[in-house]
């Protein structure tokens, strides 16, 4: 429908006249007229020249529609344009500001490239005029000049001009700087645009006092992107930024948060402050929902990431989470979900009750969801379960469809949380069979009916019932059919030979599904080879099932939290997912604490892992394997809207899944398990089809997501990742770190209890290895590990164990020990922490060394995007036992020569080539032992970039 | 940022398209036209993706407005742009209707011009634009040099809510505390949840640039003084609650929050002419102007019977206003028959409610109304939802039980004092969401 609407030839010709008319009212008229038939999408271009011919006119109405014309039109006649550039320049000259301001703000909008070169001049000029309403009005004009041609505005200075506005006197000048910056470094992810030291950010929030609400929140969302080098600095920026917190402006509150939220995260949890921070953030949110319905929505979907990620902050407030009659559907929503989020023993009287008023409504989602809400609630507060079970019964009598069937998919739920306690109500589940039409609470039924088919009478029969239409049902149903029938005969083996042969025939010879397919072979030689182990696999205990569902991803989750107030947040989507072109693709990470792991204490998204595909909207067992998988995680409907998994490297070595680290322990080399490699593979598309997900997304998807969690090699002190994830190890993860303080080598551990019982005896080994690392001591877990615990260890590690060299070179192969079992995982180690302090070379030492040593061993990196002088790169690298021994200068390009020691003796020489301007190193490194260069340049990337 | 602004009649025609950004077509006017505007079902989302564009939305009367944008734009931001948009357009010409707009499309324009700039907000402060954006073209011409810089530096300054060298011959202040009050009743008569929402609106004509100083009875602030020593016999004899407990409060941004946040003092420059200084919430203590007892009774398939009770509670001598009692009806009422003690009651068949009407009543009272209502026979197996009664009303004292204290004005540089500023204080109260679950 572009531009569709015709506009004939003869109003053209009326327009013409009237523009070239000599009174200046008619002219306007006319102009006006143009605008008009513009907006409503007619094609006015043809008056290009006449409009044009208007704009030197001392009117400023007239003048301001004439730039309207030109904004819109100025593409698609760039020759033309090129006649209004005398106007822009001399107007941007004028004695009044405003019509100054007008000037450059117009000519930012003429995207035609030929003329953006004539509009420098002006622009640089403005940036520097006297009147604040200008220079506010060019630090805008930058940013959409970038937009146009981002080299020009490079080449021109004018990133310099706009970085010199920060320290501008007046706030509202500061504020379109920061935000034109904020947008420019956006499109340049490593530059170092946004140069934010501890000044800068003393400047911004003195601006942060006094200008519009609209700057506050430019400046609230640029502090955001800024991590702080302590918690002292955290702390003092904290305390700045919480008055805003009163702000009548919901925008300005919520970046506040924002800003509050992520730099907590740096607080250490014992300090006053802390609490009483979290203490000041809950009256805000609350007051939020006192705003107009679309911002409540807004605020409602922040507030379901900071339940997530903080629940302690509204545990108390779950009345305000009440819905109202005539809240719009999408605020009911949103608050269901909240308070079934917030849900707990103390609250769970008051929340019933609310959720059986719900429950008879008008909307139909609405009452799905709170429906839906009460089974979570039985599971969640095992207490309330049996009243939520009388509860959910009530509903069933009813008899309203979508009702019945809602209740029927949570109850099966209840089942799996509580066995054996309400098998009393399947009687009355059972009469209401025919009435599901949908393929979940047909499932779920099916489920119900196998799994107790030995107190069902009839199970037989109602199976049967279901068989006949087998190829009109959904997968999901024909899946668990399968299942349960097989269940079934297992339970009575007797009367049911004919079913299960029946079934099994159907899913195998008669179904294009793959899956269904091979599940039914499965079975099929299961029950032939050996009944008893198909006992023991089809009727095995099923793992207990997590109190909490939907919960995100735990680093979508992290950067989301980055995300607040804006659209990602809505969505719960990175912005990546939603954002075309080089914006927003950066991932945004809360900083982590000094000292302690946030990571553990993310919630327990155990085995089926937030991203996996198919995210079950009812159940996520916390310990699930593949065999609970093949048994149970068909009821989930794969659901579309699984984020986009991270796309770092995969770490092949950290997921030893079937006990490949046992043989390389016993000094076997290492080899990639075939699991591990199968899982590299099927994870690779982002949303895996729905077919392919059913029996082993759980698995695999969690295989991967470890994998996203990123290297060790990161950073000096790389952040702490998860090497041993719950579910490989009974419950027990392991994340961790490694460290070099003070000459000691350290392994910075953190263990957590996901498991149900406690964990005591804890002991860890490692593999030989390349250097020799082994503990210099025990692991020092002295109090038992309760369900749901965390503990921080640090393990002191020596160089004198015995070696082997590994592939990678800094691979690091280690067994945990407790109570329950042997576990292992390897693991990564920055050869950085190999570096002694006594590694500084005599500059003649140096010099013969370099020369004593082949050609053959130099090899030469690149080093990109840093940004570093070669004095700070020094200095930086020195911090981590590289030594720069001598510099010299040729030709504007700085040559470092530094030495390394290695624990083990061995001699690394680097040669550093820096050139000014230049954010590419060159790096030589020359070493006897020539393996190690590539892990010693890693390093060099690692210190440099954090 | 902002990408563009649209505003549509009910129809989806387009009465004003402004776009500030090169990845925004003119499709995308016709994406949201078809995609919410004429979609089949009931949009059920303010924030709409369509083909990796976001639109966000807000409705006045029959009027759209929309943004659209294909960024992570703040979310938050966008909306109280929309709404101050609303404010800035009603200021300008009134009601926000289709005629208004379309006979103001220039004016619209100009202002979008101004307050956006590459889809960033700027300054949408009513009063300094319009001491510049007046609708009467010329202007920029006869303005002397100095008014020029001072239409500048308001509109980027410290202080860009008020202009310099504003005289009145009388300084006044009027100063209206309005509250609503929104409860959520169980048929029991147990407070399920209970809020005031208020705010504290002025209306201030004072000359020159005062420092004013505002002051209420702030449970924080008060027992502060109290603990100081300078304890007030007197404050505490006169009425039995005489601090209230204030859960959260959001200020004007004439308002220094960081003075608010260290001392907890409400202190401010304020804009001339009426603006809304604060808003703030209170959960605790509330006064419940009325108490709904409803009593509803099926008797058999085909009849119900409903009685109502109001009680009002608060001092006899106070009079409250347009009482309004809404009793929702079945769906499938055919007849009515209504009796009250006081006020008119209708059976109103299009909201399928009764309206129970009431101009005046004091405090400490209690009236009732009994309908009796016929039923059709339906095969609707659902029940119905029985929706809450819900009430209107509006009373002279404040819900929450604020007081306003003090409200100092200083003025150094003219020769007025606060002695000399005539203020004028009221407090409403009415209705938010009143609602009794029957």
């Amino acid at each position: 429908m572009v531009c569709s609407v015709s506009i004939c030839a003869g109003e053209i010709f009326e327009l013409k006249a009237e523009l070239n008319s000599d009174k200046k009212e008619k002219k306007k008229e006319a102009v006006k007229k143009v605008i008009a038939s513009m907006t409503v999408g007619k094609d006015v271009s043809a008056l290009f020249p006449d409009v044009v011919n208007c704009m030197q006119t001392d009117n400023l109405e007239l003048k301001k529609l004439v730039y309207l014309y030109l904004m819109n039109y100025a593409k698609s006649q760039p020759d033309m344009a090129i006649m209004a550039v005398n106007t822009f320049v001399k107007d941007c000259e004028d004695a009044n500001p405003l019509i100054r301001a007008l000037a450059v703000r117009t000519m930012g909008c003429i995207r035609v490239d030929k003329i953006t070169e004539y509009l420098c001049e002006p622009l640089r000029k403005c940036l520097k005029d006297e009147d604040p309403y200008v220079r506010k009005t060019a630090a805008v004009c930058v940013a959409k000049l970038h937009d146009i041609n981002a080299q020009l505005v490079e080449d021109q200075g004018f990133l310099d001009t706009l970085k010199d506005l920060i320290s501008d006197s007046n706030p509202m000048v500061v504020a379109n700087a920061v935000a034109a910056l904020s947008e420019i470094a956006e499109s340049h992810p490593n530059s170092n645009l946004l140069d934010l030291n501890p000044q800068s950010i003393n400047k911004l929030l003195t601006a942060l006092n006094e200008c519009t609400e609209w700057g506050q929140i430019f400046i609230l969302d640029c502090l955001a992107n800024y991590t702080p080098r302590d918690d002292r600095e955290s702390q003092s920026i904290c305390e700045r930024v919480t008055p805003r917190l009163s702000h009548a402006n919901s925008a300005v509150v919520l970046s506040a948060v924002k800003v509050l939220m992520k730099f907590m995260e740096m607080l250490p949890k014992d300090l006053d402050y802390y609490s009483t921070l979290l203490k000041k953030l809950a009256p805000p949110l609350v007051t939020l929902l006192s705003a107009e319905p679309e911002l409540q929505y807004v605020a409602l979907r922040n507030i379901n990431l900071i339940v997530q990620k903080r629940p302690e902050i509204l545990k108390h407030e779950m009345k305000v989470f009440f819905v109202k009659y005539n809240d719009p559907i999408y605020v009911k929503l949103e608050k269901l979900d909240i308070m079934i989020r917030l849900a707990s023993q103390a609250n769970i009287a008051q929340v019933l009750a609310e959720l059986k008023e719900y429950a008879t409504e008008v909307d139909v989602d609405f009452v799905r969801k709170a429906v839906r809400a009460i089974g979570r609630c039985a599971i969640k507060v095992e207490q309330s379960a049996e009243r939520c079970v009388s509860t959910l019964l009530d509903l069933i009598q009813t008899k309203v469809n979508y009702v019945v069937q809602e209740a029927i998919v949570v109850i099966k739920d209840i089942f799996r949380k509580y066995p054996n306690k309400y098998e009393s109500v399947i009687a009355t589940l059972c009469e209401n069979l025919d009435s599901l039409d949908e393929p979940e609470a047909r499932a779920a039924m099916i489920w119900i009916v196998g799994e107790y088919a030995e107190r069902i009478d009839n199970a037989d029969e109602l199976l049967e019932s279901f068989l006949e239409g087998f190829h009109d049902e959904s997968t999901q149903v024909q899946l668990q059919l399968l299942t349960a029938i097989v269940k079934l005969f297992l339970k009575k083996p007797t009367e049911t030979q004919e079913l299960v042969q029946q079934v099994l025939s159907l899913a195998t010879q008669d179904s294009d599904n793959p899956d269904l397919r091979d599940r039914g072979y499965i079975y099929w030689r299961l029950l032939s080879t050996d009944p008893v182990a198909a006992k023991e696999v089809v009727l095995a205990e099923k793992p207990l099932i997590s109190e909490e569902t939907d919960l995100i991803e735990p680093t979508l989750l992290e950067e989301l939290i980055c995300h607040i107030g804006t659209l990602a947040s809505v969505y719960h989507k990175p912005p990546s997912a939603f954002v075309e072109g080089s914006r927003g693709v950066m991932h945004k990470r809360l900083p982590a604490r000094t000292g302690s792991g946030e990571s553990t204490e993310s919630p327990d998204v155990g085995a089926a892992g937030g991203s996996a595909p198919e995210a079950a909207p009812s159940i996520i067992p916390s310990q699930g394997d593949l065999l609970g998988d093949l048994l149970n995680l068909d009821m989930a409907p794969p659901t579309t809207s699984g984020p986009p998994p991270p796309s770092t490297g995969m770490q092949m070595g950290g997921m030893d899944l079937l006990g490949g680290g046992l043989d390389s322990l016993v000094g076997i080399s290492h080899s990639v398990d075939p699991y591990a490699m199968g899982a590299g593979f099927g994870a690779a598309p982002a949303v895996m089809p729905a077919s392919l997900n059913a029996p082993v997304g759980g698995g695999l998807g969690d295989l991967f997501d470890l994998g996203g969690v990123g290297m060790p090699m990161g950073a000096y002190i790389p952040p702490k990742i998860v090497w041993l994830p719950a579910m490989k190890a009974k419950g027990l993860e392991i994340s961790g770190t490694f460290a070099r303080r003070a000459g000691v080598i350290q392994m910075e551990l953190i263990l957590t209890n996901k498991a149900m019982s406690v964990m005591t005896d804890f002991a860890i080994q490692f593999n030989r290895n390349s250097f020799g690392l082994a503990p210099a001591g025990p692991l020092q877990v002295l109090t038992p590990l309760g369900p749901n615990q965390t503990i921080e260890v640090s393990l002191p590690l020596s160089t004198v164990g015995p070696v082997m060299k590994m592939d990678p070179l800094n691979n690091l192969q280690v067994a945990v020990k407790n109570n329950i079992d042997v576990f292992y995982f390897s693991c990564q180690y920055p050869i950085s922490m190999l570096f002694v302090e006594d590694g500084k070379m005599e500059r003649q030492v140096f010099l013969a060394t370099w020369k004593d040593i082949p050609n053959d061993n130099e090899s030469q990196f690149q080093i990109k995007d840093c940004h570093l002088n070669s004095d700070a790169a020094s200095s930086k690298l020195q911090g981590s036992n590289i030594f720069t021994i001598a510099k010299r200068t040729v030709e504007g390009q700085d040559m470092l020569y530094m030495s390394i020691k290695l624990s083990n003796g061995i001699w690394v020489l680097a040669e550093l080539r820096v050139q000014a301007g230049n954010p590419n190193y060159t790096i030589s490194l020359k070493c006897r032992a020539p393996e190690v260069s590539q892990c010693v340049f890693q390093c060099y990337e690692a210190v440099l970039k954090n | 940022m902002i990408g563009g602004l649209f505003i549509y009649n009910h129809k989806g025609e387009v009465l004003i398209s402004r776009v500030y950004r090169d990845d925004i077509g003119r499709n995308a006017v016709d994406a949201f036209r078809v995609n919410v505007i004429h979609a089949r079902q009931q949009v059920r989302s303010p924030v709409t993706n369509i083909a990796r564009t976001s639109f966000f939305h807000v409705k006045r009367s029959n009027i759209w407005l929309a943004v659209v944008t294909k960024q992570n734009v703040n979310a938050a931001m966008v909306f109280e742009f929309l709404y101050k948009m609303c404010d800035v357009m009603a200021s300008y010409f009134g009601k926000i209707s289709e005629e208004n707009i379309k006979n103001n499309f220039v004016l619209i324009y100009e202002l979008l011009d101004e307050i956006l700039d590459f889809g960033y907000p700027q300054n949408s402060e009513t009063g300094s634009l319009k001491t510049f954006i007046t609708q009467q073209g010329i202007k920029g011409q006869h303005q002397t040099k100095e008014e020029q810089s001072q239409i500048t530096s308001q509109v980027t300054g410290q202080i860009g809510w008020r202009r310099e060298g504003i005289k009145y011959r009388r300084n006044e202040l009027f100063l209206d505390v309005l509250e609503s009050v929104n409860l959520l009743m169980s048929p029991q008569g147990q407070v399920l949840s209970a809020h005031v929402s208020g705010r504290v609106v002025m209306k201030s004509y004072l000359s020159g640039m005062p420092e004013c100083k505002f002051g209420m009875n702030d449970k924080i602030i008060i027992d502060k003084a109290g603990k100081g020593g300078v304890t007030n016999e007197a404050g505490k004899s006169t009425s039995g609650k005489q601090s209230i407990a204030i859960d959260d409060c959001t200020f004007n941004q004439c308002v220094r929050l960081s003075k608010f946040d260290s001392e907890r003092s409400i202190s401010f420059i304020p804009p001339d002419g009426e603006y809304e200084l604060m808003r703030y919430r209170t959960t605790k203590d509330i006064i419940l102007p009325f108490r709904v007892i409803p009593l509803v009774r099926e008797v058999g398939r085909t009849k119900l019977e409903v009685k109502v009770v109001i009680k009002s509670n608060f001092k006899p001598s106070l009079l409250a206003q347009k009482i309004e009692v809404r009793i929702p009806t079945p769906l499938n009422t055919s007849g009515v028959q209504v009796i009250c003690m006081k006020g008119k009651a209708k059976y109103k068949a299009s909201e399928n409610a009764i309206v129970w009407k009431i101009k005046r009543m004091a405090g400490m009272k209690e009236s009732q109304i009994s309908a009796e209502i016929e039923l059709l026979p339906t095969n609707d197996k659902k029940k119905w939802a029985r929706p809450p009664i819900s009430m209107n009303f509006e009373v002279p004292f404040a819900p929450s039980g604020l007081k306003v204290r003090y409200l100092k004005v200083f003025e150094s540089k003219l020769n007025y004092s606060d002695h000399d500023v005539i203020k004028w204080v009221r407090y409403i109260g009415r209705s938010g969401i009143y609602e009794t679950r029957c």
